[in-house]
């Protein structure tokens, strides 16, 4: 394991440290002290590392990140693993606003609560969240799957495409277009792979399923107090 | 199909007039028509390119040749140099252009493979750069394309940081003078297998976006996502931030402070490839005042020619170009006049305008992806109307033309580079010009608004 005194080094030669990294790189154990809220920590990543970060993280950690493991022994700032392509981005506890903004692959974990608009505009990434998420969350989501252990705050899934939403515990209100759908035995055990895979234990029974209506597909007259 | 069929030739009007009959100044036939479509159809028109109303434009400006007090330079033997560098504030590599006019971002989805590709193959031969647009990049425009400047959008449609490390310069598209504080839009004909797949959306539907980023909100917030792209491509390409023009002062402030190594300031004249009409024709001010106020909020933070200033919206003609740049741009962008390079709007399959309930010269329909010259459309049908290699022909011509009429105009002030016109080389023909443009009446030296007067 190599171990990183960030706040030493400082973020930029880390970031670039890790980019020089050749494909057949040896060095994939990685331990990141002294983050201390520090922004854009281990972004654009295109490597199989697993990277520990050790205390709290600002904006933008692991953000556009492939392939990489990350995980955040602390709280992570807004835009946590932004537009991530793939790999893991793990945080065990709380995320600010716009958690896994328009990810497009891989998997976040979120063991503690998510603010507002986690997943927003979603293309792909799964979410898995242990505890609760804020308000407009999955807003405009695209594709990919947002599981909330939780309560989900007010507009969730707010003119939502074809991203999947499932939520354990109660849900303040639904956006413009996001409406319930029924559980079905595929949909169960979905559930059951993105939380085995998140390592939470959660029962899926409890969860409830969340979709798009489709009525917002095509401009229509009738919908004009939704736009 | 259309929602419009209101766009007539100006004598269409008389012809059908023969008695004479008054017209209402404030109900003319062009708005009469707009009221019963909105009646008929109870819902915005949308449509593509900039506002179409009469504005105040560099066209009220005239530059004040060199004569006794000034000496020209020589038309054909002195040289005036048209290259400029841009992201020489932070970006370890700036890129350098030969000639300060770029092809402004226009995605692939609203513009057809074959235009993308004729844009960067022009853009390359002459030494310049074009702009990817919404959706992400094609390889068809990267390996067109010489330097590819990479929009990072509200919408993040195929956003993508392999693409990000692959263009030369990247842009942080705030907003588009078509529509500040609008998200885009594209209606479901051009929402195509393979539109939809690179922006992971169903096939064939109205796609809706974003008109903020997902993950920031404000200026500080700005400052900390351009940090973040820095970061994720190791400071090598400068950052260019576009905004709409509207309260330009404070937007280009607000970009500098955030780190931009360049601004891009498009004004209302700016084009889109659908946006509602309303949008276009009353939200964000004439490119003509915005030049002027980019380059006073860049000279009161010392940041003039150090931030590079990049203007767009409208522009037609090297006299066009020269203006900005006498007003202190660093380059311009050049989007509609591109596309009517390429074809957009000439008297072609005339028909297939008819079908559209328009004709060449009134073209707006670009939102329909019925273009009938090939060039905003994602039908292959209608996209093998455009040749790439006589389209990028064509737009290279046209670039040639633009630079050599910016010169004419440079030399004929004395200028050995562009960038040496200045407001002092022109006069405004009008009061609102010469307000907006911070630039005397001619044959005056009254500014409207300076000194108290």
């Amino acid at each position: 394991m190599i171990e990183v005194d960030v706040e030493a080094l400082g973020v930029r030669a880390l970031n670039e440290r890790f980019h020089r990294l050749p494909p057949e790189t040896n060095e994939r154990l990685w331990k990141i002290t002294n983050p201390k809220g520090a922004h854009a920590l281990a972004v654009g990543l295109d490597r199989t590392l697993t990277i520990e970060i050790e205390g709290h993280v600002g904006y933008y950690c692991a953000g556009m990140n492939k392939q990489a493991e990350i995980t955040i022994n602390g709280h992570a700032g807004p835009g946590l693993a932004e537009n991530i392509m793939s790999g893991v981005v793990r945080v065990k506890g709380n995320a600010s606003q716009s958690a896994a903004a328009s990810g497009r692959g891989g998997l976040v974990v979120i063991e503690g609560d998510a603010s507002s608009r986690c997943g927003i505009s979603m293309k792909g990434v799964d979410i898995v969240v242990g505890g609760s998420v804020g308000h407009m969350s999955a807003f405009m989501a695209q594709a990919g799957h947002l599981v909330v252990c939780g309560n989900a705050g007010a507009h969730l899934g707010d003119s939502i495409y074809e991203a999947v939403i499932y939520v354990g515990g109660e849900v303040a209100s639904l956006g413009s277009d996001c409406v319930e759908k029924p559980m079905t035995e595929k949909h169960r055990e979905k559930l059951k792979q993105l939380l085995a895979s998140a390592g939470l234990s959660a029962r899926p029974e409890r969860f409830r399923r969340f979709g798009s209506a489709r009525q917002l597909y095509n401009f229509k007259v009738d919908h004009a107090a939704q736009y | 199909m259309p929602r419009s069929t209101k766009a007539k030739p100006a004598d269409a009007a008389a012809v059908a007039n023969p008695a004479g009959h008054r017209e209402h100044a404030s109900f003319p036939p062009v708005v009469i028509a707009e009221i019963q479509r909105a009646a008929r159809e109870g819902i915005y028109d949308i449509r593509g390119l900039g506002a179409k109303r009469r504005l105040p434009t560099f066209d009220d400006l005239i530059f004040l040749g060199a004569s006794i007090s000034r000496y020209p330079l020589e038309g054909y033997r002195e040289k005036c140099a048209t290259n400029v560098t841009i992201g020489t504030r932070y970006a370890k590599k700036p890129i350098e252009l030969k000639i300060p006019i770029t092809i402004a971002g226009m995605s692939f989805g609203s513009l057809s493979a074959n235009a993308k590709e004729a844009l960067g193959r022009a853009a390359s031969e002459m030494g310049t750069s074009t702009t990817t647009g919404d959706g992400g990049m094609t390889e068809e425009e990267r390996r067109a394309s010489k330097t590819l400047v990479y929009q990072v959008l509200p919408s993040r449609y195929g956003h993508d940081p392999d693409h990000m490390r692959r263009c030369e310069a990247i842009e942080v598209v705030v907003g588009q003078g078509a529509k500040p504080g609008g998200g885009g839009m594209l209606l479901g004909l051009k929402v195509t297998e393979r539109v939809a797949g690179m922006r992971t959306l169903p096939v064939g539907i109205d796609q809706r976006s974003a008109c903020r980023h997902p993950d920031w909100t404000g200026p500080d917030d700005l400052e900390i996502k351009i940090a973040e792209l820095r970061e994720v491509t190791d400071w090598d390409k400068p950052i260019y931030v576009k905004v709409g023009a509207t309260r330009v002062k404070y937007d280009v402030a607000l970009a500098v402070k955030a780190g931009a190594d360049a601004v891009v300031v498009d004004g209302m004249q700016g084009g889109t490839g659908a946006t509602q009409e309303v949008f276009i024709e009353h939200v964000g001010i004439p490119t003509l005042p915005a030049v002027r106020q980019a380059v006073e909020a860049l000279q009161e933070l010392d940041m003039h020619r150090k931030v590079q200033l990049i203007v767009s919206g409208g522009l037609r003609n090297g006299a066009d170009v020269a203006k900005a740049l006498a007003l202190g741009a660093d380059a311009v962008s050049i989007g509609t006049a591109a596309l009517m390079a390429l074809n957009c709007n000439a008297p072609l399959f005339l028909e297939d305008y008819a079908k559209l309930g328009t004709a060449p010269g009134y073209c707006h329909h670009c939102q329909t992806g019925r273009c009938p010259v090939g060039v905003t459309t994602q039908d292959p049908k209608l996209e093998a109307r455009l040749d790439p290699d006589l389209a990028a022909h064509r737009v290279r011509n046209y670039l040639s033309t633009l630079v050599l009429e910016t010169q004419t105009l440079a030399r004929a002030c004395g200028k050995s580079h562009v960038h040496n016109l200045e407001p002092e080389d022109l006069a405004a023909l009008t009061v609102e010009a010469a307000a907006m443009a911070g630039v005397p009446l001619a044959g005056t030296d009254w500014i409207p608004g300076r000194g108290g007067r």
